[in-house]
């Protein structure tokens, strides 16, 4: 990390996966889209890091963009993405091919889209495993036979010759975990993992994740927009607001002493918090909208919508700078009373 | 505020023993089933009432909210508006009726007319029913605007120019303008941001002290049904399991089922995540399009005995007339409880 304020953290070097600096951008018909500005984060093994945001802030193109998966043509993509040290700018179309699928895999929101229809699942799960690894089909077999039990999908050996329109929703989410754990990726970008599913079904599939990390020690980026989720699996978490992070810290941090405005905003908006406060029921909601990414003045971008915003939060952008220590915070008012 | 009904007084809505099947499969194999999409409810919802109607996918939850402003026609029970049956009503019969009853879609993106202003789409429940003149419906039309929330100047604006939250408003405009005794709203803020949903969940209650009305408020999410509902019923393919208060059915919650789903729901608050025992059902929901013996829930239900696989437990009070389960294992002196049984 080059920013001064993470030496400290960074001193220890177990991150498997550093994000420094990240910039994408898109240009398109309405013009230049700053997607994701300087977005910065290191991941350790073992690590559940959240990134939290609503639509449109810019979670899923961080997501997108650290296995590469964004087209050069489209994005101009700043900045450097690090694995266990090795930066995968430098890499070729053609190595970077070992890394997706082996090193790090993607879980898309989308089990209906993502699993190939025409091949059976049996079919899916090894080809993957003998695309990065030199094993009999045989073998491959066995192992996706075990894959399936690992995620919870019951008479495994059966389920291999289905197809995925045979298997509910909730049952593709788990082959597509378990294609993406098939060769013990170091990390799984997992983008919006659960937000299609059930609730009963929902609670199966984070479990999964958590005894991916505890037994397996494999870092996972998840992305959602639901806070709830994060509570329930994220060791840290990154809240984003128009393309940057606004707010860092540990899990814990973040609900018991949220310092950033519009984190405590998406906090009090929740319909759980409302009970809780007693009274009349009622929501605390964040007025205005979300800025268009086509702009990036040199101010906080949530001032117009922030109850705190002073004239020295358009003067210049806050920097995302140290709260306490691990927990980094871009706003000048950061912390101080809860304002209800 | 909200009573459920007493005697004398007749319910905004009152449901019945509703049935609805769909036939699905193919005609060409004879392959024909039968989904059971709803099978065998009963509902009352009193003045000025909020009943959150909560269930996953495939419950049959909006097929409820479908029946009950007859956007179909169930299969069997009875369906009764501000006391009268409009069960088997024509749609000639039901549209002066409609002005009672009107609905609010999870989607605001395509349930407004693109290329009607926000003026003439909340002004056409007014038209089609004609009240007024114009000039009454022109002010009518901004003092509903003004009760969502919404600017003056967006009167003139297309829906596409407008964002989901205030869509949303402007739906809720257009299903309240005629002042309905009820508003069925179907995931009226699922496809909302957090902070959007705050807003028009507080213009929803705040709408409901203006104006008095009845809501049958259907849900997935555990956290909105509790803050708005008065009254909540949790479905499971096709069948109530639960119905009491929102106070009593997240203090105590009787069927397992329900247990498990509250347990299951993630809660923004890491301490009381780790103080609690989750509760992880084993399987998927079965196919409403098979037919199951016995308790809808034993296929899943961790504590199902023998009686659950062979007889169908009816919804019934058990200790407190307010508090009605549909479970052999309730019984007056208690309930089973999955999170005892988890920690064990």
């Amino acid at each position: 990390m080059s920013t001064i304020a993470a030496a400290p953290a960074a001193a220890t070097t177990s991150a498997v996966l550093e994000v420094d600096r990240l910039h994408v951008e898109f240009s398109t018909e309405g013009g230049c889209v700053m997607a994701v500005k300087d977005v910065s984060f290191t991941l350790g093994r073992g690590e559940i890091l959240a990134l939290v945001g609503e639509s449109g802030c810019g979670k899923s193109t961080v997501a997108m963009s650290i296995p590469r998966l964004l087209g050069d043509t489209r994005a101009r993509i700043e900045g450097s993405i690090r694995l266990d040290g090795v930066d995968l700018a430098t890499l070729s179309e053609r190595q970077m091919r070992h890394v997706r699928g082996k090193d790090i895999s993607v879980v898309f929101q989308e089990p209906m889209t993502s699993l190939n229809p025409a091949y059976t699942i049996g079919r899916q799960i090894v080809e993957v495993i003998r695309q990065h690894e030199k094993v009999k089909r045989s073998a491959a077999m066995r192992r996706a036979v075990e894959l399936l039990a690992l995620v919870g999908i019951p008479d495994a050996r059966r389920r291999l010759s289905a197809f995925p329109h045979e298997l509910s929703g909730g049952m593709r989410q788990r082959v597509m975990i378990a294609i993406a754990v098939a060769c013990d990726p170091k990390v799984i970008i997992a983008d919006e993992p659960t937000t299609a599913l059930d609730v009963t079904i929902q609670a199966g599939v984070l479990d999964i994740f958590r005894r991916l990390r505890d037994t397996l020690g494999t870092a996972i980026v998840l992305i959602t927009h639901d806070l709830g989720v994060v509570a329930e699996v994220a060791d840290s978490v990154a809240v984003m607001y128009a393309g940057r992070v606004v707010e860092q810290c540990s899990t814990g941090e973040i609900f018991a002493r949220p310092a950033h405005p519009y984190t405590r905003g998406l906090l009090g908006a929740l319909p759980s918090r409302a009970l809780m406060r007693g009274g009349r029921r009622r929501l605390a909601d964040i007025a205005g909208v979300v800025p268009p990414p086509t702009v990036d003045p040199d101010e906080c971008q949530f001032a117009p919508r922030c109850p705190r915003a002073t004239a020295a939060c358009v003067a210049a952008r806050p920097p995302l700078a140290p709260f306490v220590p691990g927990h980094r915070v871009a706003c000048i008012h950061a912390g101080g009373e809860e304002t209800a | 505020m909200s009573v459920p009904t007493d005697g004398d007084e007749v319910p905004v809505l009152e449901v019945r023993g509703l049935v609805k099947h769909y036939s699905s499969g193919s005609r060409l194999t004879r392959d024909r089933r039968v989904v059971r999409a709803v099978d065998g409810i009963d509902l009352t919802i009193g003045r000025g009432e909020i009943v959150g109607l909560v269930g996953e996918s495939g419950s049959g939850k909006s097929t409820v909210g479908k029946c009950v402003t007859r956007l179909t026609t169930p299969t069997a029970g009875t369906i009764r508006l501000l006391g009268r049956d409009i069960t088997h009503l024509s749609r000639a019969r039901m549209r002066p009726l409609r002005s009672q009853v009107h609905v609010v879609f999870q989607d605001p993106f395509s349930s407004l007319n693109p290329r009607m202003t926000v003026e003439q789409i909340v002004s056409e429940p007014l038209k089609q029913h004609g009240v007024g003149s114009r000039r009454d419906r022109e002010s009518t039309v901004g003092e509903m605007l003004e009760k969502t929330g919404l600017a003056r100047e967006l009167r003139s604006r297309y829906p596409h120019e407008l964002s989901g939250g205030q869509r949303q408003r402007v739906a809720l405009a257009r299903a309240l303008v005629l002042r309905p005794a009820l508003v069925v709203a179907d995931e009226p803020v699922s496809a909302l941001d957090v902070s959007v949903q705050a807003s028009i969940l507080n213009v929803i209650l705040d709408l409901q002290a203006d104006l008095g009305f009845s809501c049958l408020f259907i849900t997935h999410e555990l956290s909105v049904v509790e803050f708005i509902s008065d009254r909540i019923a949790v479905m499971y393919l096709g069948k109530i399991m639960e119905e009491t208060t929102r106070e009593r059915l997240f203090r105590e919650p009787q069927h397992p089922y329900t247990q498990a789903l509250l347990s299951a729901a993630p809660s923004a608050d890491p301490a009381a995540v780790r103080a609690q025992e989750r509760i992880i059902l084993s399987g998927d929901i079965p196919s409403p399009a098979a037919e199951l013996p016995g308790c809808p829930f034993h296929t899943r239900c961790p504590v199902a005995v023998e009686r659950c696989r062979t007889e169908r437990p009816a919804l019934t009070a058990k200790a407190d007339p307010e508090h009605r389960t549909a479970c052999h294992l309730v019984t007056a002196d208690g309930a089973p409880d999955l999170q005892a049984l988890a920690r064990a």
